[in-house]
């Protein structure tokens, strides 16, 4: 009777458990100096997640903390642009590659860095066009790893990982975050934003994954003549009750201040420069309030 | 996988991989008692699964290199990506006012065609002397970036 399966030791030399329990290894000892890791996700693309993530991320490096953030959109990779790091080189050291250098010290890793032009998509290598689609999602998984273990992160009291609105994404970074503190879901006050972040919201409940809170973004239009908060978007209900009926706290509201918009696109988060805006202190509140979530002082 | 050579009952051994070529892997396997050869041909998807995972056929000979996944299947990479801590190139103060005076859409380019200029040419640091040598020199691929400045002062 031949030899069966089981009486073979080893996989004839590769070895590709080991190999992957490495991988495994080294992204565990790079990411226990990191403290708190928050995931920022909506599942509905344009409510602002980036804008959000680069603004909590300041709020709270403004304070002191040790903060990071990671985007984790590979193919629409927007941080790196707003916290104005484009154009940086990526060093290596000797245990890895140090971050880009955001302000107030924040590190910053994007595929942004990486693409040799402003026009040049994300395409992986594969036999043809159609192999390179199929493997996409596999080879951004694989990307991803490597950019929470490869890159220096240093010890840091935050890492904010930006990412992408395809809910698939949230999956893949609580099977290689085990340890995610939690995530921090972003909506707009429209009926369409809220039939998607529900779903969202199912889907890290049932990933176990705790929940931080729920930001309404773009919650009315700070006019910058008038002051006033006037309606940007109509809807049933505010982001208040969804967040209710979904048993999930509520982190608060955000106006739509133009000014968000004009400091993305000038590389300076908009807290910095507008701490004291209405937009600017609902940033700052909820950046307390993540903490607190946290347990962070 | 495991590999068995029936005749000798034995499990055959890892000895090369080859490849990807044309979307396969060839991986060599032999018995260690009769030394018969096999050749494992792998189709695209199963080249795919084995590069997604990130591992190497025949386990591992060279420690693992920052970003190996990316740089080995990510089409196109910035030039120069990863640079040996060190290598950076300094600009002084008055060259990197000289840059500020470029205008943003083209800011960014010259830095860089500057800095490889500068690296190629083994300067650590970027004065406006060298700003002013590589224009002199017209080894710029893109001249307007400083015929822009020109026209700015």
């Amino acid at each position: 009777m031949p030899k069966k399966y089981k009486d073979i030791i080893g996989d004839g030399g590769s070895n590709i458990a080991g190999q992957v329990k490495q991988q495994i290894e080294r992204l565990r000892s790079r990411m226990e100096k990191v403290k708190h890791k928050v995931a920022v996700v909506s599942g509905k693309g344009g409510v602002g997640k980036s804008a959000v993530t680069a603004n909590l991320a300041t709020a709270l490096s403004s304070q002191e903390h040790a903060v990071g953030v990671l985007d984790a959109d590979m193919n629409g990779p927007s941080i790196a642009k707003i916290l104005g790091v484009r154009g940086q080189s990526l060093k290596i050291g000797e245990n890895g590659v140090f971050p880009a250098n955001g302000p107030l010290g924040i590190k910053v890793m994007s595929m942004d860095l990486i693409l040799p032009s402003d026009e040049t998509p994300v395409v992986w290598d594969a036999h043809t066009q159609k192999d390179s689609f199929i493997w996409q999602s596999t080879m951004e998984a694989g990307a991803l790893r490597e950019f929470f273990s490869d890159i220096e992160w240093g010890e840091l009291n935050f890492l904010f990982i930006d990412l992408p609105p395809t809910i698939e994404k949230v999956s893949i970074v609580s099977q290689l975050l085990t340890d995610l503190s939690g995530v921090v879901l972003v909506t707009i006050p429209s009926g369409l934003s809220h039939l998607i972040v529900r779903k969202t919201i199912t889907t890290v409940k049932e990933l176990e994954i705790p929940i931080v809170g729920l930001i309404e973004n773009m919650a009315g239009y700070h006019c910058l003549n008038c002051s006033k908060v006037g309606d940007l978007f109509k809807t049933v209900e505010d982001g208040e009750k969804m967040a209710e009926k979904a048993d999930i706290p509520f982190l608060g509201r955000i106006p739509f201040d133009p000014r968000i918009s004009v400091s993305s696109d000038m590389g300076v988060p908009f807290v910095l420069e507008y701490s004291d805006t209405l937009a600017g202190k609902a940033f700052i509140e909820i950046s307390e309030k993540i903490k607190g979530f946290l347990g962070v002082r | 996988m495991k590999y068995l050579c029936i005749e000798c009952d034995e499990a055959m051994e890892f000895v090369e991989a080859d490849g990807p070529e044309e979307g396969s892997l060839s991986v060599t396997f032999i018995c260690p008692k009769c030394q018969r050869s096999i050749a494992l041909l792998t189709n695209p998807q199963e080249t795919e699964l084995v590069r997604a995972l990130g591992v190497k056929l025949g386990g591992r000979t060279v420690p693992h290199e920052p970003f190996e996944q990316i740089r080995t299947t990510l089409v196109s990479k910035r030039e120069g990506l990863l640079l040996p801590e060190g290598n950076e190139v300094i600009w002084t103060q008055e060259a990197e006012k000289r840059l500020a005076k470029v205008p943003d859409f083209v800011r960014l380019r010259a830095k860089k065609v500057i800095e490889e200029y500068a690296r190629e040419r083994g300067y650590r640091e970027v004065t406006t002397e060298i700003v002013e040598e590589a224009r002199e020199k017209g080894t710029l691929k893109c001249p307007r970036i400083l015929s822009a400045e020109v026209n700015n002062e």
